[in-house]
Parts: structure tokens; sequence; C-alpha cells
């Protein structure tokens, strides 16, 4: 237990934990210390000398050790001559910290008065007007009259754009240094700096490109003044015309808490429309942060193109028909297909859509299969992080073990809460073939070779226990192995995130389970910070795995047995267009998309639904936790939510289904699935208070990032937490055999790829990369070929041209292949590669 | 107590050919380190200087081998930085050690770093003294090909290295947290303190930096003894140190005397005083960071020393004495501090940052003839406001001159202003 301090602050008394700095802990108890460098989630560097404070100490008797007592008996009290910064001093038992005294206001009406000396005072037309810490505390602090000639003023560049998502305004900038301890401390991505000295001194970026970080938009938010703004945001609308709505991020499975701002405007033809995606406070899970993916992907729900009506194939054609005529004829072709249906979504959509959608399904005993290409959802119900997990938590005693995933790659955030649970002491042991930025953290690196994904993981269990399984000859278990094992056993607290580099499906289903038995066998299952977590390719895939759907072994073979196919939220052809023949087989295929999907083209039916930003509806995190989320702009006509669409043609076909509202389908799953018991809206909208207090009227201290007033959500237990021990089961590990010749080409995941999600992003867009391969130098000179050429890479059938990147970190005989990036590889398959065009110097 | 028979530091000007490893050796030389390496416990070596009562010449004066004996013994390994940033105007000291003495300056910093169980030492030299850096690097090559630096020296466990850097051209890398920063290659800001480099220094690590001259002061105290040492100066600011003398005198230079002399000894016996028809009126003693002294009978007698400079309103600092003659107008002179005050911010803190730009402005306004005493009001309110509030020692410098200039020579300000506001 930390030692507790008292001391007083303005005449209030406070107690707070040994190490608490002034700031901080005025904050505790309401009272206002201003500042502008400070950030409570960052390192104090005393610069900006706004929170300069009287502090006085009690005098203590050099001879005695006792302190010295005024005539009342009071201690005595010495205040030492200078100011001190808030921000800066750790508390001290018997402090007294004066903020309201004429030296200390004196004080801040001086510096807010250097800073404007400096500052363009351009209010009226600066996105941060409103929302603004210089202006709030101009306001509370400074003097209504410059005394500085306008004349001498600098005048500096107003739009440096540092990379495309980026602008600097550098007259704005109060040199603060928020923005470059952000990237340096928190996110460790130092890709911009202070440039020049004096008042000369500016922000720059030196990566190329510009301000290359998956985090660079948190810097505009804890940007005190405007000089910070992201090109989607900027000068779109000023804060207070706006108002916020709550939602969940969509992007992947760490279910970030965020705030749309909307407003109807003009210049959306009088419509509702989003202006930016904001962090919503939940320490639990984001705490105030969130990726550039998440912030600036949701123009995919947006697009021109989104679907207006639903649609039959007359002949060669989709005409548009009425819903009732839709889903009548959808109900006629269930009835007929009976339990030749084949139900085909992702985990894009909410647990309310896969529920009605597994319901329809079971009524008329037809098969459901999850689209995606991991595994393991099943365990991590059993086995999963148990309630009350909190990588915050996560400290010296714990390890996290990350297998197989690019960790910042698949889920920027939770990348960042395993590096500061790695800071705090944590023990990150970190094994991939590949080295990855989550390397920098780990106390213990294990490589093996793609395809020996899970015989890592077994060859663990087999240095601790006496239960062997088999294993392929060529995995040992090395010193590396051994010693991660008994880190693993010996350790108080084990989360293991299992990825999915260079994994299919059937890969992932065999390192899923091993990872669960490491588990098992160590006894990290059932509680608080222990268990096992998916980094799961979409935002609801726990959800879909709680809600019954299971990826199909050989989703080619599931499509043609099926007399009838029903998508929803995927895009298989799209994806794979090897599978064009198979699906122009299906005798009744219906797509419930956003968009007219390459698949949807294919289809008979064709149902216009809504996207997250347009209904409500829950999503369960990777570390299952359910979480709401709301409406935040009127829903197109015409379009419906999944789970209402498969509720009407339930009901059309004699299904009892809810189609009413996501609540009451929520009702259903809470009374039919036993995790969810006792899960409702309601309860998923509780919140307690949070720490650091931010999103109130002192946007100085946290940023502009928004108070979560709309749920916390919460975390399903696992099965082994309510007390059931699932059975060890031994995984088969197979060998993936090359012919000679052939480069193994392994599927990674890229933040920014040309799923739909990013691609309709204009400013993503510009981070995406060209296809491309990559292979090591000693491949590419046996290729005879260079970085930056062209190659025809070969996969049975299919040849496609991508460009070819090299990299000293990856593996001999192996060819990376980024999803979504225009090479349809789904798991490690023998390819040829051969040069198809040299690169023009 | 004006005079010295014998130089302590500039011992060059006794001794030709000093600067030669041989020469410096038959003085003696080296024979302090040698024996403190193979016969001293690094403690003991501490508590000579300790006893010495030797301050740092960088300006702050604070008691060496008290600041040694704060180095963290359970942090290794630890350094030691010789601080040859000599950057104050109107200081130039330490380049005359480095270019004439620069063995005993070295043997100072091998002496230090024995005490403190360094086995590396740098000297962060500013960008223009390459030449110098250049000059200590053969100085030092000869050493290890002497065996006075290297492996097991003396046939001890003990070893040593040292290397010179230089800075790319910054006043605040004089400040001691910033010149770590610099040395570490990252912009050169001061580092918040606590912690202070004793603790956390270069690289994280325990490190000792001392100024050129307080490291030229050891091979000499070890050798003589502190009692020695104690002959010259006061009782509190005991030892000789080296005032560089420029402004309007006769003969402007460096001049080794005891801590204590004068102002009119310094200005007039050694200086020469004065050119014909010129008066003093003002001198700063500290470079531009000093307030400025009225040059009244009762200053000009005023001792030299760490105690005696602030009873007269300013700092000793680091003892660069410019004398002001009646021709100059101090609202000049203000306004070239706050030029190279302005220039020299690092931009850390805002007072500092924002404050010598606006000065800068008014000064320059009021020395061009164009402002009104407003303006003058307002420059001391400016200066003022920065007072207290910045980051680092160099702020709060920055106001000295201007403050000073405008309480005790407000004539000069009121004959350059217009009296309409």
């Amino acid at each position: 237990m930390t030692k507790q301090i008292t001391l007083t602050i303005d005449e209030k008394q406070v107690t707070v934990p040994q190490g608490t700095l002034v700031v901080d802990a005025a904050k505790k108890i309401g009272i206002d210390i201003p500042v502008f460098c400070y950030h409570p989630k960052m390192e104090p560097v005393g610069m900006c000398r706004m929170c300069l404070v009287e502090v006085g100490r009690p005098v203590i008797d050099r001879t005695t050790g006792q302190a010295v007592l005024e005539a009342d008996g009071t201690p005595k009290v010495q205040f030492g001559p200078k100011l001190e910064t808030a921000c800066t001093l750790p508390v001290s038992e018997g402090m007294v910290v004066v903020g309201m005294s004429d030296k200390v206001k004196a004080a801040r009406k001086d510096v807010v008065e250097f800073l404007l000396t400096s500052h363009p005072l351009d209010c009226p037309v600066c996105d941060k007007g409103g929302e603004c810490p210089l202006q709030n505390l101009t306001m509370a602090h400074g003097v209504g009259e410059s005394r500085f000639n306008y004349d001498e003023k600098m005048h500096l560049a107003k739009h440096v754009p540092l990379g495309e998502l980026i602008f600097l305004d550098r007259e704005r900038c109060i040199q603060c240094g928020r923005c470059v301890r952000f990237q340096a401390e928190v996110v460790d991505d130092p890709v911009i700096g202070f440039y020049q000295r004096g008042r000369a001194i500016q922000i720059a970026t030196f990566s190329e490109p510009g301000f290359d970080s998956y985090f660079s938009g948190n810097t505009t938010d804890i940007c005190p003044v405007g000089a910070l703004t992201t090109a989607d945001f900027r000068f779109g609308a000023r804060p207070w015309e706006m108002r916020a709505t709550a939602s969940i991020c969509a992007q992947c499975p760490v279910g970030c808490n965020i705030t749309f701002n909307i407003r109807r405007e003009a210049k959306s033809d009088g419509e509702i429309v989003i202006k930016r995606t904001m962090p919503r406070q939940n320490e639990q899970v984001n705490e105030t942060w969130i990726c550039d993916k998440g912030r600036f992907a949701y123009h995919f729900t947006e697009g021109k193109e989104r679907l207006t009506a639903p649609l039959i194939r007359r002949g060669d054609d989709l005409t548009p028909v009425s819903w009732d005529e839709a889903i009548e004829f959808v109900a006629q072709a269930l009835r007929d297909a009976g339990s030749d249906l084949l139900t085909l979504a992702s985990g894009r959509l909410s647990n309310e859509d896969l529920f009605n959608l597994r319901s329809l399904s079971d009524a008329f005993n037809g098969k459901t299969a999850l689209y995606t290409h991991m595994a393991g959802g099943d365990l991590t119900a059993q086995v999963g992080v148990g309630q009350g997990t909190n990588f915050a938590d996560l400290g010296a005693g714990s390890v996290i073990l990350v297998v197989a995933s690019d960790l910042e790659e698949e889920a920027p955030i939770w990348w960042l809460r395993v590096k500061q649970a790695a800071e705090r002491g944590a023990t990150l042991i970190v094994a991939n073939p590949r080295p990855t930025k989550t390397d920098r953290y780990a106390s213990q690196k294990i490589r093996y070779a793609y395809g020996n994904e899970a015989a890592t993981v077994l060859a663990m269990i087999n240095a601790l226990s006496a239960k062997r399984p088999e294993l392929p000859g060529k995995v040992q278990a090395t010193a590396e192995i051994k010693n991660a094992a008994e880190t693993i056993k010996n350790a108080e607290n084990v989360i293991a995130l299992f990825g999915s580099e260079g994994l299919g499906l059937e890969g992932s289903a065999a390192l899923a389970q091993a990872c669960a038995n490491l588990l098992l066998v160590t006894n990290h299952t059932g509680r608080a910070n222990n268990g096992l977590i998916g980094v799961w390719p979409r935002a609801n895939e726990q959800g879909a795995w709680d809600m019954g759907l299971r990826p199909a072994a050989d989703l080619k073979a599931a499509l043609a047995a099926a007399k009838m196919v029903y998508v929803a939220a995927a895009d298989p052809l799209g994806d794979d267009p090897a599978l064009a023949a198979t699906l122009g087989e299906v005798p009744f295929m219906v797509v419930q998309e956003l968009y007219l999907t390459e698949t949807a083209k294919l289809a008979d039916v064709v149902l216009p639904a809504l996207p997250f930003t347009e209904r409500e509806g829950s999503f369960t995190s990777g570390e299952r936790r359910v979480q709401r989320f709301y409406p935040a702009v009127l829903p197109r006509p015409q379009a419906r939510p999944d789970y209402a669409i498969t509720g009407e043609i339930a009901r059309k076909a004699g299904v009892d289904a809810e189609t009413d509202s996501a609540a009451r389908v929520m009702g259903r799953i809470a009374a039919s699935l036993p995790d969810y018991a006792g899960i409702h809206y309601r309860r998923l909208a509780q919140v307690q208070e949070q720490w650091p207090i931010v999103g109130r009227g002192d946007l100085y201290y946290g940023g502009t990032g928004y108070e979560n007033k709309q749920g916390l959500g919460v975390q399903l237990a696992p099965a082994a937490q309510q007390g059931q021990a699932p059975a060890l089961t031994w995984p088969q590990v197979a060998e993936i055999a090359v012919p000679e010749g052939s480069l193994l080409a392994v599927p990674v995941t890229v933040l920014y790829d040309q799923g739909i999600t990013v691609s309709t992003s204009p400013l993503l867009q510009t981070r995406i990369p060209q296809p491309y391969l990559t292979v090591c130098p000693a491949e590419a000179q046996r290729l005879n070929a260079e970085a930056g050429d062209l190659v025809q890479v070969s996969l049975g059938e299919q040849a496609v041209k991508v460009t070819l990147r090299v990299d000293e970190n990856i593996p001999a005989g192996v060819a990376l292949a980024p999803r979504s990036l225009g090479l349809p590889i789904f798991a490690p398959a023998a390819i040829q590669v051969r040069v198809a065009q040299k690169a023009t110097v | 107590m004006t005079e010295i028979k014998q130089y302590v530091l500039l011992r060059h000007r006794d001794v030709p050919g000093l600067d030669q490893l041989d020469v410096y050796r038959q003085e003696g030389g080296f024979a302090a380190f040698q024996q403190a390496v193979t016969a001293m416990q690094p403690g003991q070596v501490t508590d000579v200087v300790k006893a010495s009562g030797l301050r740092g010449r960088g300006g702050a004066g604070f008691p060496t081998g008290m600041k040694w004996s704060f180095i963290d013994n359970n942090n290794w390994p630890h350094y030691v930085v010789a601080n040859a940033d000599e950057s104050e105007p109107g200081t130039f000291k330490d380049r005359e050690i480095m270019e004439k003495n620069p063995f005993q300056f070295l043997e100072g910093l091998a002496l230090c770093c024995y005490a403190v169980q360094a086995n590396a030492a740098y000297i962060y030299l500013r960008g223009e003294f390459w030449q110098q850096a250049h000059f200590l690097d053969a100085k030092i090559a000869e050493m290890e090909a002497a065996g006075l630096l290297g492996e097991h020296l003396f046939g001890t466990e003990y070893s040593l290295r040292i290397y010179t850097h230089l800075g790319a051209g910054a006043y605040i890398c004089g400040e001691e947290t910033a010149l770590l920063e610099s040395l570490e290659g990252k912009l050169g800001q001061p580092r918040l303190r606590p912690p202070f480099p004793p603790s956390f220094g270069l690289y994280g690590k325990p490190t000792i930096v001392n100024n050129v001259e307080t490291l030229a002061n050891l091979p000499l105290i070890l050798e003589k003894g502190a009692a020695w040492y104690r002959t010259y100066g006061t009782d509190k600011s005991p030892g000789v140190k080296i005032f560089s003398l420029s402004g309007k005198v006769n003969k402007p230079g460096n001049y080794e005397l005891p801590l204590g002399t004068t102002f009119r000894q310094l200005i007039f016996q050694h200086g020469g005083g004065l050119p014909e028809g010129r008066q003093i009126k003002a001198i700063m003693p500290a470079g531009a960071s000093s307030s400025l002294i009225v040059a009244t009978e009762q200053a000009l007698d005023t001792p030299m020393d760490y105690e005696s400079v602030p009873s007269v309103g300013a700092q000793l600092g680091s003892a660069s004495v410019i004398v002001i003659d009646d021709s100059v107008n101090v609202a000049w002179l203000i306004n070239k501090t706050m030029h190279f005050f302005k220039h020299e911010s690092c931009g850390k803190c805002t007072p500092c940052r924002d404050g010598t730009y606006w000065m800068m402005h008014l000064a320059e306004r009021i020395a061009g003839g164009e402002a009104s005493w407003a303006d003058v009001e307002l420059l001391r309110e400016v200066a003022g406001q920065v007072k207290g509030k910045c980051f680092c020692a160099l702020g709060e410098f920055s106001i000295e001159a201007v403050l000073s200039s405008i309480e005790r020579f407000p004539a000069d300000f009121e004959q350059i202003t217009h009296k309409e506001a």
C-alpha cells in the first residue's frame, strides 16, 4: 500500500498517495490549477509555467526532528520566496498550497499575457475556438487588453502539413510540447520534435511520410490551442455547433469508446452528418486515446454509393423493389431451401444482428458460418480473460504473451496498453517469426518458423509438464522456450494474445488451442487479468462466436452444398475472385450489405442495411466486454438495421423474432445465452467516476476527448470463471510442405488495407500502400529482383502482379502477403514469383 | 592580498612551454594524479577538495567537494563532464587555460574522475572552440601514449578515458543539464531538477559537471594541500580566480587574483584604468547576466568574492568584469543584452521565450529613440513578469541588466525617450 500524504490546497485538506503531483491532488478535490504543458497521462516537464503556485512546508526543528509549532499550536509553515510549478511538485506531508493569492493570480495573468504575445488570436476562424484551453484560460486569468505592439508579432506559416493527416499552424503553437511528448513517451513514435530555439522554436516532422504514426490524431485532442488539426476536420465546423453522440469503434476487437460529433449542415443538403470522431474515456479499454484508423475511417458509413433500396434480380439486372416484396421473396426462398440454408456473416455485425441471423437459421435447421480467417472464439469464451480484467492493472508479476501477432497493425490500442504494462514492469513475451514494434518492450523474444506457431506454444507446455503432445520434429524446446514457459508458470497473472500473423483458419485453430492449454496447465484462467484474448480481424468477432457462429473449415464446399446462401456483412467474392464459379452456382443468394459488393452483384436479392452509425446495437470486444453504440445520425431512408431485416424475414417465414429494437433483441440474447444472462441496455449504459477527469469544463487538463456518460460496458465472465473447467484437447500440428522453387506465402495484417472500411476514407487512402509482397534480400537476389520491381505471383491457377518489397527481417523461403492488399492469400500457401517488370529508376 | 607571487592557474605565464607534456611533468605535473590513484582513496581526494573550500568557477559558486560528495554510489557507471562551453559574454578565461595550460586542466579533470570513480570523462566545448578541441585531442593522445590515460593506470585497477565534444552554438548549453542533453545528442534544453546530475546525469547516470577553471585548480590543491590554497582569497571564498576584464579599460585581459580583490584594484591597478578623458560609470561583474553596478567609490572598493558583490546589487558569477564608461547610455547596453538573450533563449519556458522577445523589441525601440517613458515602464514591468517564473537561470538572468539599468540609471532613459506616451 502506497503511503498516504495529507496536504492543504486553498484551505481544503486532501489525502493522496505519495508521489501524487500537486496539480493532480488539486484536481481530485475540484480545485483548478491551470496548465498548458502538463497532461495527466504524461511525465511533467514544467515548461509553460502556468501552474505556478505558492508552496509552504512545515518547519522542522533540525535538532529534534519535530515540527515547529506556532503560538496557537498549529504547525509553523514556511513559504518559499519563489512560486513553484504545481505540475512538477510531488505532494509532501503538511504542505500548504495557495493558488488563490494575488501573487499567484498575477503570475497566471503574466504567463497568459506572454503566450498571447506570440499568438495570432485568430479564434474566429480557429477550429479550437470554443473548446480551446488557451481561450478559456485567457478568459479566466488573462487581461482584456494587449500591451504588446501588434506590429512586432511574429508571422509564421499557418498551413503546414505534417503529413497528410495532421496540419500545423505555427502561429498558434504555444510550444507546450504535449504532441512531441505524446509521440515519444506514450506511443513511442518519436516522429515529430522541436526544431530551432527561442521564439523561433517550432514543431517539425522528420519521418517519411510525414508524421508517420497510427496515433497522430490524438495530438490534436491534447493540443491546448488550434495548432494541430486533422485534415479531416479542420475548418469543418465550430465546436458549439456540434452535438456529441456515443459510439463504439467498429474497426477492431479493442472496442474503443468513441464520440461522434455531428451537426446538420447546409453543405450536406441539410442532412445531419458526422464531422469528426473523438475518443470517449474508458480507462479499462482505450483510456483517452484512439488510433487514426478509428478516427478517420468512419467515412465508410456515408458513401454516396450506399444501397438505397432492396433489389431483386430480374434477368441480368437487380431491380429496386419494396421491402414487403423483398422480404416475402426471401421468406419464400427460405421455406423452399429448408435445412439447405447457409448463413454467412462476419463480426462486422452487432450481437443483435448475429443473434437474429442465427435464430433464423436454427429455425430451419440451416447452417451458419462465420466469415473470418481466425478460430478460437469458443476457447476465449471458456478461458478468456476473467471479469474485471484491465491491462492497466498489469505490472510487475504479470506476464503478457503475444503470439503470432504484429499487434500494432492488428489492434493499435492493445499494442499501446501492452507497451504500458511492460513499462510498469510486466514481463512481455513476444513469439513471432519476424521482429515487430512489440519487440521493443519484450523482455523475452521467441522466433519460430512460419507454420510452427502452435508447436512453439506446445513446446512450452512440454518444457513444463509430463503431458507431451506430439510435435513436428523441427520444433525444439530451446532455452528461450523453456525460459518463457518457466516465466509463465511462475507469474501471478498471465494474459495470452494470439493473432493471425502468417495463419489461416487451420493454423489459427491449432494456435488458439495451444494457447488455451498453456493457460490451463499453468493455472492462468478463470480470474481477472488472466486468460486468452484473440486479436480478431473484426470488431464483434467475439460476439459472433458467442452468438454461436463458427467458421466453415471449407467455405467453398459449404457454399457449393447450399441451396440458399444468406450473406451478411461479408464479401467473399471481392476478397477471393476464385470463388466466382462456386457463388455463381448457388441457387439462391441473399446479400445484406451497405454497398453493392462483388458478391452482391451475383445475388438474387440485395437488402440494404444500416451502418453502426445510424442505429443501435452492441459489440463484444476481444476482452469480452459488451458495449453499446448509439445512433449518431439519421438512418438513410429505405435501409434498415440488420437485426430488423432478419427479424422481418423470420416473422414472414413464421419464426418468432424481435424486430423493433436492438434492446429487445438483447433481451432475448440474455435469456438464451448463459454468458449474457443479466445483460441489458440500461446496465451497459452505466458509468462510474474515472481518473483522470476529462472532458468537463477543464479542457486544459486532459484535452478535448469526451467524458464517458453513456456506459462503460460489462465484461463477461468466461466459463472458467463460472466454475467450469474445460477439458484439455491437443491440437494436431501439421507441417507445411513447400515444393522446390516455390516460396511460402504467409498472410499478415496491415492496419491500412484496401478493405471497404478503410479505402472509402479519403484521408486514409493516402496511406494505403500499393499491393505488395515482401521477401528477404537473399530471396530477392534469387529471383533476380530488386525492391520496387513488379512481380507476378502465381498461386494455383491465379496470377496477380504486385510490387516487390525487400526486408532483411523476413526469414528465407518466405514471402509476406498483406491481407486485403491485392493478394488472395488467406492461409500459408506455396507460390511462384517471377519478375514481370523491372522498376524504372 | 592583491598580488600573487606565483600563478596557480595561469602558470604558463611563469613557465614557458608548459603546454608541452615534458615541461609540465618537469614542473611536477601529474604527480598529484599519480599520488591520488596509487596512494589515496577516492574519498580522500574529495576530502582535500572540501577542505580547500574551492567553489565552482562557472558562476554559481557551489562548493566543489560537496557537489562531488552528492554522487550516487548505488548507480554506475559515473561520468565527469568538463564544462568548456564558456559562453557568457565577456568571459574568456577557460579558453586561455585550455590553450596555454592544457595539462593542468586535464590533470584536474582526471583527479575529479578518480575522486568520483568515473572511467570516462567528456569535455563539452562550445562549437567555436573547434581549434581548442583539436588541440586538446592531441594533448589527450599524448597522455594516453605516456600512460596517463587508459587502462590500469600506474599499475592499478583504475582506468580513464577522456573525450572532447563540440557543442552546436547555444549559450544555454553552458547550463549543466542542457549541456548533458546536448551531449546526448538531443535538443539543448535544460532538464527539470531535481534530480540533479550527481544522481541523474549523462545517460541517466550519476555525473559531475565542473567548469574548466574549477578543474584547473585541483592539481595544485592536491599537491600543496588545502591549507596552502586557503592562504589565498577570503574565508568563505578561498583561492584564486581569473577575472576576465573587458570594456572600456586600457589593459583588458585575464587577471588571476585572489578572491576578495576589489574592483578598483582590478580595473585601475591591474587593468590600467580607463582611457584618458573617460570616467567609469558602471560595472557588469558577470557578463550579460549581470546587474549593472553603479561605479561609486564604495562599489569600487568592494571585494570581488561570492559574499561581497551582492552588497552592491550584483553577483560575482563567472567574474567577467565589463567596464562601462560615461560615454555609454545604458539603454544602448540593455538593447545589446536583450538581443543576446532573445537570440539565446532555448524556447522551453514561456516567460523566457516570449519575455525576451518582447523585451528585445521594447529595448530596441527605446535605444532607437522611438519610445516614450511609458515604454520604459512597460519594459520594467515585463522584466518583472519574467522574474521568478523561469525554468532555469538563463531567463532569470536575462532581466538583471534591464531592471538594474532602469532603477539605477533612470536619467539615461529619460534622455532618449519622448515625454509623451
